[in-house]
């Protein structure tokens, strides 16, 4: 990461020290790089000037704990990174559509969300390729091949996105996902709305990752502004996001026991899974946490009788959990369904940089947690959780053992939370500053990047859910599976809709 | 087997019902909002408060409202969720000719256009042991085609509106349509969004369910309302 500057997990550093290189240059360094074990965490497009883009890279090596970060100014069309750097495709898709910045030789450009561009510079015309109706599909041919198309709106109720597979017979010969039906412009609202609804807006990017988007949100911000949040406030924010991913690897455990039929597990998952939001609920008011985080720490306390009552409601779920864990991994039926299905390669998690549980249960080691260590977790280190086979086992597995390790944490800290108050002040942004934030959300890697303006305003507020990453990884896994298999392997990664939509 | 059999006696039965719930919901959770009882008392101008535009963040409690843990407010209208004197009328059950087609069941198809997930995460809810809408007849499908009406979350993106009014076509005669959270209901986080269009006229709205996501005990007692089971 010679090009890069070194940053670190929510640090602020001045805008103008950050390096601008030429575009061949970053094209070589991220090629280089990326084929070292290093990994984009975001590369964007913000406008420099009224007809120039500024676009940021930010990359990670986890293994180090290194974050770097490098510019480049480029015109209406630049040479296309991602011909050298498999990584940086979605990227500079998002980037053609958001600014309308052209990638030359990089193949067939197809949008990402299809929208006008929002964040292009002044005196660009709005031609960019976000015609809502034409996108172009790959078809494979030949005799017998026929076409599968799902969505938007599904059999579930679920979020809306289309699927195009093409299959011979059950077997699936390729898999091609157009996002973008959940797009509501989030990050154009974050950057022209006032502080408290931002945070509002940050709870909303994705539903079920309330407290991992606005932790992360909160952090770039507090970062900003010098904000130091207390050692209770910290835990209190390790806590609640530890209850998320307890609520989310329960239920979805349960859901993939619902798509093989296995319907005991599925009903006490699913009840489980409502008392670790009922949990979330007792201390925030809301089922999913809203309203907890605020900047400079949190809006609620957790009291001493309050956080007694959690250990004992943590406790009790373990105990409950236990037994239907065993049961759901020792029934052969299950067993069976879960084996071999949807494997990702350790190979494609290096080379598309996917993050979250779906590396982890590739045996690639990566957590923002463990590698990029911030608030509570500094002190409370929780052991990466791994498997080694890439499928939908794998995956349940590691879900498993995060929830084994989630409610240790949780018990370990409401019984021992640190004196102090909940919530300090947050007071006005440094001028011409970027950070990168991010949180281990229970998807995986959540980066929420911000820079400001001259007069201290956010200029440019960019969110990466851990599912931008991980999308290409489901339809990666699905050749050579049944289009039967299509529901379990898809509820084992669980992405989200919105978050990748905005 | 055993292990089966063992699993499931450990497992407490746990079904609620609306009518008993508030007991169950903790001190701190935010539900319908009111005006604050000293502003009641004197005679001074009550606040209008609009449910619907409200996303039910602990900052919207101010000096003259407040929430209660009460978490019934589902109604017919839109205009019902504006409270202008801090009463509520809750919504009316479906006309008798209505009810009648309907029987006890009742079938909808979930169209999420331009959500966070969040409120389908609580429908999904709806179907666990807990609130189990199923023994009240209610229950999710496949396909429009299969259905009583749909329900609408989000706010209606600009990439979700051809297919929530295909959607809503493809749904037979007569039909209800159920708006749940607010962000169906006004945009709510996302109101000033360009790509927010909002339920569009040619879809009439029976139900209204307000929150952000609205507790699934909100949305069960908005559709037994809306069947009559509840009043």
């Amino acid at each position: 990461m010679t090009a890069f500057m070194q940053v670190a997990n929510r640090r602020c550093v001045r805008l103008a020290d950050i390096p601008v290189l030429g575009v061949d240059e970053l094209t070589a360094a991220l090629e280089h790089d990326t084929l070292d074990g290093v990994r984009i965490v975001a590369l964007f497009g913000m406008p420099e000037t009224p007809r120039t883009l500024r676009l940021m890279a930010i990359v990670a090596r986890d293994d180090a704990g290194a974050l770097g970060v490098a510019s480049v100014v480029v015109g209406r069309e630049y040479p296309s990174i991602s011909s050298r750097c498999r990584q940086a495709a979605r990227f500079e898709r998002e980037i053609a559509e958001q600014c309308g910045a052209i990638p030359v030789g990089g193949g067939v450009l197809k949008p990402l969300r299809r929208h006008a561009p929002d964040h292009a510079p002044a005196e660009w015309a709005d031609d960019g390729p976000h015609d809502r109706d034409a996108y172009p599909f790959d078809d494979v041919k030949g005799e017998e091949v026929h076409e599968v198309a799902v969505g938007p709106v599904h059999a579930g109720v679920i979020e809306p996105g289309h699927f195009r597979f093409q299959a011979h017979g059950e077997e699936v010969f390729a898999l091609e996902i157009m996002l973008g039906y959940q797009h509501r412009g989030v990050e154009r609202l974050l950057e022209s709305s006032d502080r408290l609804r931002a945070v509002l807006l940050a709870e909303s990017v994705a539903g079920d990752t309330v407290i991992g988007h606005a932790s992360a949100a909160c952090g770039a911000i507090e970062a900003l502004a010098r904000s130091r949040k207390t050692p209770r406030a910290q835990a209190i924010r390790g806590v609640a996001l530890e209850l998320e991913r307890l609520a989310n690897h329960v239920g979805d455990l349960g859901a993939m026991a619902g798509d093989v039929a296995f319907h005991p597990a599925a009903a006490y998952l699913g009840k489980l899974r409502g008392e670790c939001l009922n949990m979330l609920m007792t201390i925030s008011g809301n089922r999913y946490g809203r309203g907890l985080i605020r900047l400079g720490g949190a809006a609620f306390d957790i009291p001493g009788d309050m956080a007694a009552e959690i250990a004992r409601r943590v406790e009790r779920l373990r105990d409950d959990l236990a037994p239907v864990l065993q049961l759901l991994f020792d029934t052969a039926s299950v067993q069976s369904r879960f084996d071999g299905v949807g494997v990702v390669r350790p190979e494609d998690v290096t080379t598309h940089g996917f993050v979250g549980p779906v590396a982890r249960s590739c045996a690639v080691t990566r957590d923002v947690r463990h590698d990029f260590a911030y608030g509570v977790y500094r002190f409370a280190q929780i052991p990466v959780a791994q498997a080694w086979a890439g499928d939908v086992l794998a995956r349940a597995l590691v879900r498993r053992l995060e929830i084994e390790r989630s409610i240790e944490f949780v018990i370990e800290q409401v019984s021992s939370l640190p004196r102090g108050d909940v919530r300090v002040d947050c007071a006005a942004l440094r001028p011409s500053e970027i950070v990168v934030a991010m949180e281990e959300g229970w998807r995986g890697e959540i980066a929420h990047v911000v820079v400001t303006d001259a007069d201290g305003h956010v200029r440019r507020h960019k969110v990466v859910d851990p599912s931008f990453h991980n999308w290409p990884a489901l339809a990666g896994a699905m050749p050579g599976n049944q289009i039967s298999d299509f529901p379990l392997c898809n509820k084992s990664f669980n992405l989200s809709y919105a978050g990748h939509d905005l | 087997m055993f292990d089966l059999l063992r699993a499931r006696l450990r497992q407490t039965p746990a079904p609620v019902t609306p009518r008993d719930s508030e007991a169950g919901l903790p001190d701190r959770f935010r539900g319908r909002l009111v005006p604050a009882s000293e502003t009641a008392e004197s005679n001074r101008r009550l606040p209008v408060i609009d449910l619907g535009a409200s996303v039910f963040a602990p900052e919207e409690a101010t000096a003259d409202r407040h929430f209660t843990r009460d978490h019934r407010m589902a109604t017919r209208t839109r205009q019902a969720l504006v409270l202008e004197n801090g009463e509520m009328e809750l919504a009316q059950a479906l006309d008798a000719r209505m009810r009648s087609l309907l029987g006890r069941s009742l079938r909808l198809r979930s169209v999420a256009a331009g959500s966070c997930g969040g409120c389908e995460a609580e429908l999904t809810a709806l179907g666990n042991v807990v609130f189990d809408m199923a023994r009240f007849g209610v229950q999710f499908v496949a396909s429009p085609r299969h259905a009583d009406g749909i329900v609408v979350t989000g706010v209606v993106s600009a990439n979700m509106r051809e297919a929530l009014e295909k959607t809503y076509e493809a749904t037979p005669d007569p039909r209800i349509v159920i708006a749940v959270g607010a962000c169906a209901i006004s945009g709510g986080a996302f109101q000033g969004s360009a790509q927010v269009t909002g339920i569009p006229e040619s879809i009439p709205v029976d139900l209204w369910i307000p929150g952000c996501p609205p507790h699934p005990l909100t949305v069960l007692d908005g559709l037994l309302r809306l069947l009559g089971r509840l009043d």
